[in-house]
């Protein structure tokens, strides 16, 4: 007790892309999209997730990580060391931008859990819950150091900025992804801390967040009880968790977390068939603390889809649009006809109302999958 | 008889030039205040017997009558005041333990008072609960660890559940403690406000089984009234183990109050003083409790939630973890300051602890166990308006029990004789003469208004928040900040300082 982090509320922008056939294309399309709603954000964060971008490394985890001083280096490489095989380590490559002042040390590491270090596990913990609970503990414990990202063949770059300076800054212009996401921050106050900025991520999670989560206090607690902790001065992490802990955790699809998170009205699930409304009420019932309420947008990725979607009486803008196999999501439609000026179609989701775009190299995998249960 | 030394406790005023020598006065006082001096044609009191439960002012047409503290002063003194030197008189006169009813009245700190709410400002909207839906259905019950979905269908289905429409509830106040008048008044405001009342140790009068949706059956040390017909009676079963106006110890119904009504529901002879022994006699382990709750799951089927109702005592975090792990499906925990019909006075102002520390101290125990989302909790004991109800709810109660606030919607007015049958208002008493003066349909009505005006309040609470579900408020402990508060008192309660 008496541990509670705080949370700074924050107004922003928030941009996605996604290429469903899976091909790849560099950071320059997001970075214009994002900047177009420069107003939106305040120079105090901004940052990008780009997923596809370590081909040749698909099977490590790429630890993004952000570091005060040499010394929060040397301890969170010593026990990188001691855990997990690091095939290669070195700085995050950044060019020099006027606007970008005092950055942290970045460093990205790939690496894969030690064969006797599954062994040890007295519990039969899965790789992605060892490597959760490192990253817990080098935010935890080790001062100064900040795990930015820890997905496979995906990265983050954000920090103290505006966006489009910390994509210059970060040369996402030379990565080549299938998805990227982006986020402007306007926050209210901030330490100006560059782990404060969007993305949060965790493991292939990744979440740019427009809004304030005022269920916060209810969410943490409730994640708390499942060994998620909440460091990082932000509502938003809480949003990669619940979605970690109701997918990865729970094994709920995706499309009935969403139902979790921004769910029915009661007089909604009221109306529909028996079958659904025992599930609907059910989810509510048992998972109601995780109830994301409050005005937000976001854009969550993983390395197989992107979602976008708005609280259940949309209090935050969102528009989606599509062309051929691209699926686009952004706080303004202005945002996506900057780079995307002739859509196929272009909507906004209701309250509550998910967007999801997906590969479809999952889509058909799931399909031949259930084909075969059948 | 010697002569008492007890001086009279109110002083009853009648302004001579309004009052109309109607008698009303004389008639509604069942303690025998008023009485007719023919000689001088004019109504007189005796102070003495008065009990300040205001019947006689409500209902003086002429609005003639004020009732005041007796204006007779002790010589000043901190430590002896005027409650325990009449404790003395009083027993030196009668050698008995004082009784008393209602819930404790000594000046402890109050820490619903010490805590206030957040409202939105600029960064999150607040929510117009007029304009914006506003939602605070509550399921009580059994959850599972992982909602199991197979080919995107539910694979196991949920243990049954209450359904509340708000998150309050009438608490357990048994048949013969208050009237069948008072018990019908509040089933009925249950089945109207979507919400439960409980039986208490009363069992369920054969009027009362159309409430049964609406109906928690309450299992306790005496287990009067119970049979398999009454447990499937109800919607949900709460055994109960504790009560916060007197844990530790039973029950007494005195043989007087148990007439033929009181006598079929509990199943007992009439005219019999029903006791409820302090502890249940099969009862005296957690395992022992875990046969029961089980037996009486076994007895329903299992179609009924089971809950364990305790009072809050020194312990009670590990106790309620030990009830959640014995199989209970709802824990309900009772405050030091809940009340009674009838209870020893000592045990009443000195046992136990205050509702708000327990429930922030059980709240906090079961999430470190990790099983606070797999159990409800239900506090009660002292909820006193919609403030308190939200502020049980953000330190982590899932619902609360109202008692003595319902009384109070039904006409009582808190003199704390509930232990003398003799109740002006018809709540606590068994006199058929008494009983007629509550009307179910009007006592209905007014506990009806007051969850609804509750329920009002709560969603204007919750919008000034930002939030649209009461799921949203459960445990959610940034929503409060502490006033006036020692840091320990913080740290127990789990919140901020204002200001912090």
């Amino acid at each position: 007790m008496g541990n509670f982090c705080e949370y700074l509320p924050s107004g922003c922008a928030i941009s996605g892309i996604i290429n469903k056939k899976g091909k790849r294309f560099n950071g320059e399309r997001i970075l214009e999209s994002i900047a177009v709603m420069h107003e939106r954000s305040n120079g105090l964060g901004g940052g990008f997730a780009a997923y596809g971008i370590y081909p040749e490394f698909k099977d490590h985890y790429a630890l993004h990580v952000f570091y005060d001083s040499e010394k929060a280096r040397t301890d969170t490489e010593q026990l990188l060391q001691e855990r997990f095989h690091v095939d290669e380590s070195g700085p995050v490559p950044t060019r020099p931008v006027r606007a970008i002042t005092r950055p942290p040390l970045i460093w990205r590491y790939f690496v894969q859990v030690k064969p006797q270090q599954k062994e040890k596990q007295i519990f039969s913990v899965e790789a992605d819950d060892y490597l959760v609970a490192t990253v817990m503990e080098i935010n935890e414990k080790i001062p100064g150091a900040f795990v930015v990202s820890s997905g496979k063949n995906m990265g983050v770059f954000k920090g103290v900025g505006y966006p489009e300076d910390i994509g210059e800054f970060y040369r996402i212009d030379e990565y080549q992804g299938y998805i990227w996401t982006a986020h402007g921050r306007f926050p209210t106050n901030t330490p100006g801390w560059w782990g404060g900025a969007h993305p949060f991520t965790l493991l292939d999670w990744s979440v740019v967040h427009n809004g304030e989560i005022s269920s916060y206090g209810a969410n943490k607690r409730f994640l708390e009880m499942f060994g998620y902790c909440c460091t990082l001065q932000t509502d938003t992490e809480v949003i990669t968790y619940v979605f970690d802990f109701l997918v990865r955790k729970q094994g709920l699809p995706l499309e009935l977390a969403v139902k979790v998170v921004a769910a029915p009205l009661w007089s909604e699930i009221e109306l529909l068939d028996p079958e659904q409304k025992e599930l609907l009420t059910t989810l509510r019932a048992v998972y109601g603390n995780l109830l994301l309420n409050g005005p937000f947008s976001i854009i969550l990725a993983t390395g197989r889809e992107i979602l976008a979607l708005n609280d259940r009486i949309k209090l935050r803008p969102l528009t989606a649009a599509e062309k051929g196999d691209e699926l686009y999501v952004a706080s303004e439609e202005a945002a996506i006809r900057k780079i995307c000026p002739h859509p196929d179609r272009v909507w906004m989701p209701d309250g509550g109302e998910p967007v999801i775009g997906r590969l479809q190299e999952c889509i058909e995998k799931e399909t031949t999958e259930s084909a075969e249960l059948a | 008889m010697a002569l008492s030394l007890l001086t009279p406790m109110f002083k009853v005023e009648r302004d001579e030039e309004l009052c109309i020598q109607c008698k009303v006065c004389m008639r509604q006082c069942v303690n025998g205040v008023h009485w007719y001096d023919e000689e001088e044609d004019r109504m007189r009191c005796d102070h003495k017997k008065c009990v300040g439960c205001h019947r006689c002012v409500v209902l003086c047409p002429t609005g003639a009558l004020t009732v005041k503290k007796y204006p007779l002063e002790f010589r000043e003194n901190a430590h002896w005041t005027l409650d325990y030197i009449r404790s003395i008189y009083l027993q030196a006169e009668t050698g008995g333990i004082l009784l008393t009813g209602m819930g404790n009245d000594r000046p402890y700190p109050v820490y619903w008072d010490h805590m206030v709410l957040n409202a939105s400002q600029v960064t999150n909207p607040s929510i117009d609960p007029l304009r914006e839906p506003m939602e605070l259905k509550t399921y009580l019950g059994r959850k599972p660890k992982a909602v199991e979905i197979k080919n995107g269908k539910l694979a196991e289905k949920l243990p049954p559940q209450l359904e509340l429409d708000v998150p309050i509830m009438f608490s357990a106040m048994s048949f013969g403690s208050i009237s069948l008048n008072a018990v019908k008044s509040l089933a009925q405001a249950a089945r109207e406000t979507g919400t439960f009342f409980n039986t208490g140790e009363g069992g369920l009068h054969r009027d009362l089984y159309e409430y049964g949706a609406n109906t928690i059956v309450q299992v306790a040390s005496g287990r009067f009234g119970v049979d398999p017909d009454y447990l499937k009676a109800g919607a949900g079963i709460e055994i109960k183990i504790g009560q916060g106006a007197k844990p530790g110890i039973g029950g007494h119904l005195p043989g007087e109050k148990v007439g033929p009504e009181v006598s079929a529901t509990r199943m007992i002879p009439l005219g019999s003083d029903a006791i409820s022994p302090a502890p249940h006699h099969d009862i005296y382990s957690i395992e022992d409790l875990r046969q029961l709750i089980f037996s009486l799951k076994e007895a329903t089927n299992y179609e009924k939630p089971v809950g364990v109702k305790i009072a809050a005592v020194h312990n009670v975090a590990a106790i309620a973890s030990g009830i959640a792990r014995a199989g209970a499906d709802f824990v309900a925990i009772d405050g030091f300051r809940g009340g009674t019909g009838a209870a020893p006075l000592r045990t009443r102002d000195n046992v136990g602890i205050p509702i708000e520390f327990a429930l922030a101290a059980v709240d906090e125990r079961l999430r470190r166990e990790g099983i606070r989302n797999e159990v409800s909790i239900v506090v009660g004991g002292s909820i006193r308006n919609s403030a308190d109800v939200v502020k049980a709810i953000a330190l982590g109660a899932d619902a609360v029990y109202i008692g003595t606030a319902a009384l109070i919607a039904l006409g009582c007015h808190l003199c704390q004789k509930c232990n003398t049958g003799k109740c002006n208002w018809g709540i606590a008493t068994q006199d058929p003469y008494l009983v007629k003066r509550l009307n179910p349909e009007i006592g209905a009505r007014r506990a009806a208004n007051l969850i609804r005006a509750w329920a009002h309040e709560i969603k204007e609470l919750l919008g000034g928040m930002g939030i649209n579900a009461i799921e949203s408020l459960r445990g959610n402990r940034l929503m409060l900040r502490g006033i006036g508060l020692n840091e320990k008192e913080l740290s127990i309660l789990g919140i901020k300082a204002a200001g912090e």
